[in-house]
């Protein structure tokens, strides 16, 4: 009998329709080459947006203005709310403003680099190039980006790279950036050129002769489930944090929209890839919804500790200093407290295995001030940390001027995403995917402040430009109605499954599953990963799904406003979801950035990369439902930056 | 901690609702309040209820998705959100009266749960600068005061989250409108569309059924982000100028 | 722009602004103008003559003071109508209450809309009692207004009247001024503080100064 881990290969992707060329040349050959659609006849298209972040809305209102009928929707009750908003450290771009040395190729190759040579070299390259024009046009419509005295735009370094080229708003970048775009879309909105459905959840995809044209969504308000009609359609859904459970997404992210439509015939790349950030405000007890972030600006003058004695429970303040290790610095002497993201996050799950974490269930380490207090003095700390500080007491009930914070790794970003060409296109010709709900910028680690340049990237320059092709190639498609066989089928699926949900009542809620799948994911597939746990991982969660369709509780009916409903849809999608993932982790017997593999390190217990057998993105292929995906194979060229093995020590 | 809830059930726009009693228990004081209702929540789903229906998405006081009225106060007794709000700040034994947004222009969907649509619709009319994609000219090409880039910030911090509409006793929207028009009203950038938008938004707030302001400072009061009532004199301000500019054309 | 004034909700509130600061000016002058009421009967009933010649021999007797009821009319008018108009509009905009009541905002805030009835009230009853002479207790002596003020004031109703509408007058003052600045949009977060004092010290003056007569009349300064 053949499982779900017995998975074969297939044909690898040859073709990513990445110009040839010099790599700085490569972005302009594409524009050129693609066919435009003649203005008076944009009109005539219409395209699905799905989502209202960073890339959904900045692309549909740039879609809208080119002249596009755009149709778009959110489950929030506004556009505005998109989980972009949440993004507080900044975004990169390589103006060069400070004169310290910044340049497109080096904003390029930080990236690449950062990535763990596991993103594609040209669309990289492309994102540095287009991060110069983000923040032109995020000025011009308002942005109120950090000014120094003079009135010029400030920017900072973030993130570990020795450059100043984040731009940001306080700590509320992303939800300056995207309100930008948000008032963006409402223009177009009252223009009449979008056609904007808030509470409305995508739950399918309707591919008709091979080519996506509409989608199935419901109505979170009347429940009412309908079909919507396009030429093309854009997914701009987001990540697949929360399979995790808890995590630092919103509480209503989710990935079903991606799902359904890697089940309609979109490979799914490197689903295992996701990132745990470091400084995250650690859980205090099963109640726990979600984990809250502080900002990685924090590790700047914060130091971070675990006591050297495992079980010692006394207060941070009674531990004296020859009884701590200040671990970071230890072993990483040359960056210490300031390692990337990947690394910090490890380094703090060892140190809480080895016994010696501190705080409720020994899940966490301390992030202490008062070296910096006592250098600067507390009212520096307070300037640039105040409202982190005040955040920190607001949830924790502890003043972190006189007891160290603490803080513990929580699931971030997923860097895989729907596999997609130089034009953003799917597998699955007219679906296209941008923002962090595709997998191609960002390799196998992000570095800070680049999600919400790859969002915009996508939304404002991108995919207008790359569209176009696709629509001027497919000019006249033939109409769809409800009436087509096709959609009738998609339709009836999607009923279908909206009833059995409501017709399990059993005595499970959905949360205690979501609960459930999401420990079994962060054990075996979270921070470090082994043959055995992931094997145990793919044991376990056919057996949950089997529960969970046995003994699933959701109370009320369809026809109705029901989170209950809304909620344990997203899990039946999370448990396929979670089963690729884990796969992916145990096919990839590496280790690189986000994804650290046990039994692939260093004999310092570094991430050993195997660039021989790995230098590729992993693209699935579904099969069926619990049945062995296929794998496609997209090797990875580096023309321009050689791979190296990481060292921060 | 062992409490006792009040809940606005309320089970569609159309229905009658009315204030249901609840208990719950083994309350942690480190939960937030969503927690709490969280709780409840899996206790109701398994009693065989419906849940409490409530608005609420990222958890971290920023989405401005959650709105309820806890104890009369919009967001509760702390100056945050409820998603910040936690349970330290109420007693063992309290009993707590959880009511959502009231306000015609927040027609109620399902128990806590309303619609705030004429937000968008107020943005909709003028919140926003022309600047399509690909048109912007070189950042540092316009400088800005940074005075003005902290003021223009200071107003942009607003969530959208509703609570000054809730708390105001004549569910008037202006300190929301204000905020915005403010925002871009100062900017250079904003300049060319000064007077249209703020006579735009006006006018939108107007027909969307919110009412006038007259000066309770309870929107103030009640901001989880801290816009203060001055915005609102700000508005005027240009709302005068603007009328007065227009009245010469 | 008339037209865009009184569409919106903010216009409105302008008018009442404009018309309340009208009518704000008009009581210092009238507060006055009756302070002089404690320097004799031939001072203030002198006083009350001039004001029907001010102006001459340009305006004809009467005219000026007829010019400044008109113009008081018209702000009174204005106020109240808007004052109206504004509060069935903020009523519809929350129909239902909360459950849950807590005291809400300043003591002053909240009596606008009944003190401001109550002023409106007040007025047609002075005008009545003090100038036409219609519900004047004792025989009212056109001319002779100083007697028919200590008439007034001699009857334990007319104290309780008009010291109960001058407190009240009091209140509204305070946030009616204030308020009146933030909707002119001359309220700065620097001028903030000079504004309330200013409010609350014409408030007080205004109050004490009106009050001072029928005080005057029941301690028999003035008789």
């Amino acid at each position: 009998m053949t499982t779900y881990a017995d998975y074969t290969t297939g044909a690898p992707v040859t073709d990513t329709k990445a110009p040839s060329g010099p790599i700085h040349e490569r972005w302009d050959k594409r524009r050129f080459e693609a066919k435009l659609v003649n203005p008076a006849n944009r009109r005539k298209h219409t395209v699905i947006v799905v989502g209202t972040g960073l890339a959904g809305g900045s692309a549909g209102a740039t879609l809208a203005e080119q002249g596009y009928h755009v149709v778009q929707f959110c489950y929030q009750d506004s556009p505005r709310r998109a989980h972009s908003i949440a993004a507080q450290g900044g975004i990169n771009a390589a103006k060069n403003y400070r004169n310290d040395g910044d340049s497109i190729h080096r904003l390029f190759y930080d990236t690449v680099k950062g990535g763990d040579f596991r993103a594609r070299e040209s669309n990289v390259h492309r994102l540095a190039q287009i991060s110069v024009e983000i923040i032109d046009q995020c000025v011009a419509q308002g942005v109120p980006f950090a000014r120094e005295y003079g009135g010029l735009l400030d920017t900072r370094s973030f993130g570990g790279v020795q450059v100043s080229r984040t731009f940001y708003a306080r700590g509320q970048t992303g939800q300056q950036l995207l309100l930008g775009a948000y008032q963006a879309l409402s223009r177009q909105i009252a223009a009449g050129n979008v056609e904007m459905h808030p509470r409305t959840e995508m739950l399918d995809l309707i591919v008709v002769d091979g080519r996506a044209r509409g989608i199935v969504a419901r109505d979170l308000v009347t429940g009412k489930i309908d079909t919507y009609f396009a030429d093309a359609v854009v997914l701009a859904s987001g990540g697949y944090g929360n399979v995790f459970y808890l995590s630092t997404n919103a509480m209503n992210s989710n990935a079903t929209a991606v799902w359904r439509a890697h089940r309609r015939g979109a490979y799914f790349a490197n689903p295992c890839f996701t990132q745990i950030h470091p400084t995250c405000i650690p859980r205090t007890g099963d109640h726990q919804s979600k984990l809250t972030l502080m900002s990685e600006s924090l590790r700047n003058d914060g130091r971070i500790w675990v006591p050297k004695a495992q079980g010692d429970t006394r207060p941070p303040n009674e531990i004296p200093e020859d009884e701590r290790d200040y671990y970071l610095e230890r072993i990483y002497p040359s960056f210490g407290n300031l390692v990337p993201r990947d690394i910090a996050s490890r380094a703090a799950k060892n140190v809480c295995d080895e016994g010696r974490g501190v705080g409720p269930g020994g899940q966490g380490v301390y992030l202490d001030f008062a070296d910096a207090i006592r250098r600067m003095g507390r009212g520096a700390v307070e300037a640039k940390y105040g409202n982190l500080f005040d955040m920190y007491q607001r949830i924790t009930d502890e003043d972190p001027y006189e007891v160290p914070m603490r803080i513990y790794p929580a699931v971030h970003y997923t860097m895989g995403g729907l596999w997609v060409d130089y034009d953003l296109q799917t597998t699955v010709p007219g679906l296209f995917a941008i923002g962090e709900a595709n997998f191609s910028d960002h390799g196998a680690n992000r570095l800070g402040a680049s999600a919400l340049m790859q969002g915009l990237a996508d939304g404002y320059f991108v995919l207008p430009a790359t569209i176009n092709d696709y629509l001027a190639r497919n000019p006249h498609q033939e109409p769809v109605t409800d009436g087509h066989p096709v959609v009738q089928e998609v339709l009836a699926e999607t009923e279908d499954r909206i009833n059995l949900l409501l017709a399990v009542d059993g005595d499970r809620t959905p949360d205690s599953f979501h609960r459930e799948l999401g420990e079994l994911m962060w054990e075996f597939c979270g921070m470090a990963r082994t043959d055995s746990g992931l094997r145990k991982a793919l044991e376990r969660i056919p057996q949950i799904r089997e529960e969970f369709w046995r003994r699933i509780k959701v109370p009320g009916t369809g026809e109705e406003f029901n989170q209950s409903l809304e909620k344990a849809n997203r899990i039946v999608d999370y448990l396929e979801l979670a089963e690729l993932m884990c796969l992916d982790a145990l096919h990839r017997t590496e280790s690189c950035g986000g994804h650290f593999r046990e039994e692939s390190q260093t004999p310092d217990g570094e991430a050993a990369r195997k660039d021989d057998e790995f230098a590729y993105a992993a693209a699935w292929e579904f099969t069926g439902t619990g049945e062995a995906p296929v794998l496609h194979k997209e090797d990875l060229v580096f023309e321009y930056v050689h791979p190296t093995q990481r060292s921060y020590a | 901690m062992k409490l006792t809830l009040r809940v606005w059930r309320q089970k569609n726009a159309d229905a009658e609702g009315a204030m249901s009693t609840y208990e719950v228990d083994d309350i942690s004081p480190d939960m937030s309040f969503l927690e709490m209702l969280d709780v409840l929540n899996e206790q109701l789903i398994l009693s065989g209820e419906e849940p409490v229906a409530f608005d609420h998405d990222c958890r971290e006081g920023i989405c401005g998705a959650c709105s309820l009225v806890i104890n009369g106060d919009a967001h509760g007794p702390e100056r945050t959100t409820t998603c910040q709000l936690h349970m330290r700040s109420f007693q063992d034994g309290d009993t707590i009266d959880i009511e959502p947004w009231r306000a015609s222009a927040f027609p109620v969907i399902k128990d806590l749960v309303v619609d705030r649509s004429a937000f968008d619709r107020i943005i909709q009319a003028g919140g926003y600068i022309t600047a399509p994609t690909g048109s912007a000219p070189e950042a540092h090409a316009t400088p800005v005061p940074k005075a003005d880039a902290d003021f223009a910030f200071e107003h942009a911090e607003c969530i959208g989250c509703g609570a000054c509409v809730a708390a105001c006793p004549n569910g008037a929207a202006m300190l929301f409108t204000s905020a915005k028009v403010n925002h871009l009203n100062v900017l250079p950038q904003g300049a060319p569309e000064r007077e249209t938008r703020v006579l735009d938004m006006v006018a939108q707030m107007d027909a969307e059924g919110f009412g006038g302001c007259t000066l309770t400072g309870e929107c103030a009061t009640a901001c989880p982000k801290g816009i203060p009532l001055m915005s609102i004199t700000s508005m005027n301000k240009e709302w005068l100028r603007a009328t007065r500019k227009a009245g010469k054309r | 722009m008339a037209r865009t004034m009184w569409d919106s909700s903010v216009g409105k509130k302008t008018v009442m602004a404009v018309s309340g600061v009208i009518m704000l000016l008009y009581l210092v002058a009238h507060v006055i103008g009756n302070l002089k009421i404690f320097f004799g009967a031939e001072e203030f009933n002198r006083y009350g003559h001039w004001l029907r010649t001010v102006g001459e021999p340009f305006m004809h007797y009467e005219w000026t003071l007829w010019l400044v009821r008109i113009v008081l009319l018209v702000a009174v008018v204005a106020h109240a109508t808007s004052a109206y108009q504004l509060s069935r509009r903020d009523i519809k905009a929350r129909p239902s209450k909360y459950v849950h009541k807590k005291p809400r905002a300043s003591y002053a805030t909240r009596t606008m809309r009944w003190g401001g009835v109550i002023l409106g009230l007040f007025i047609v009853w002075h005008v009545l009692d003090l100038t036409t002479g219609t519900v004047h207790p004792g025989g009212f002596q056109e001319g002779h207004p100083y007697q028919n003020v200590v008439d007034t004031f001699s009857t334990w109703y007319g104290n309780v009247v008009y010291i109960a509408a001058m407190l009240a007058l009091g209140l509204h003052i305070r946030h009616g001024f204030w308020s009146a600045a933030q909707t002119l949009g001359v309220g700065s977060r620097t001028r903030d503080r000079a504004l309330k004092t200013i409010a609350n010290v014409l408030a007080l003056l205004l109050t004490a100064g009106f009050i001072a007569v029928p005080v005057g009349v029941m301690t028999g300064v003035v008789s």
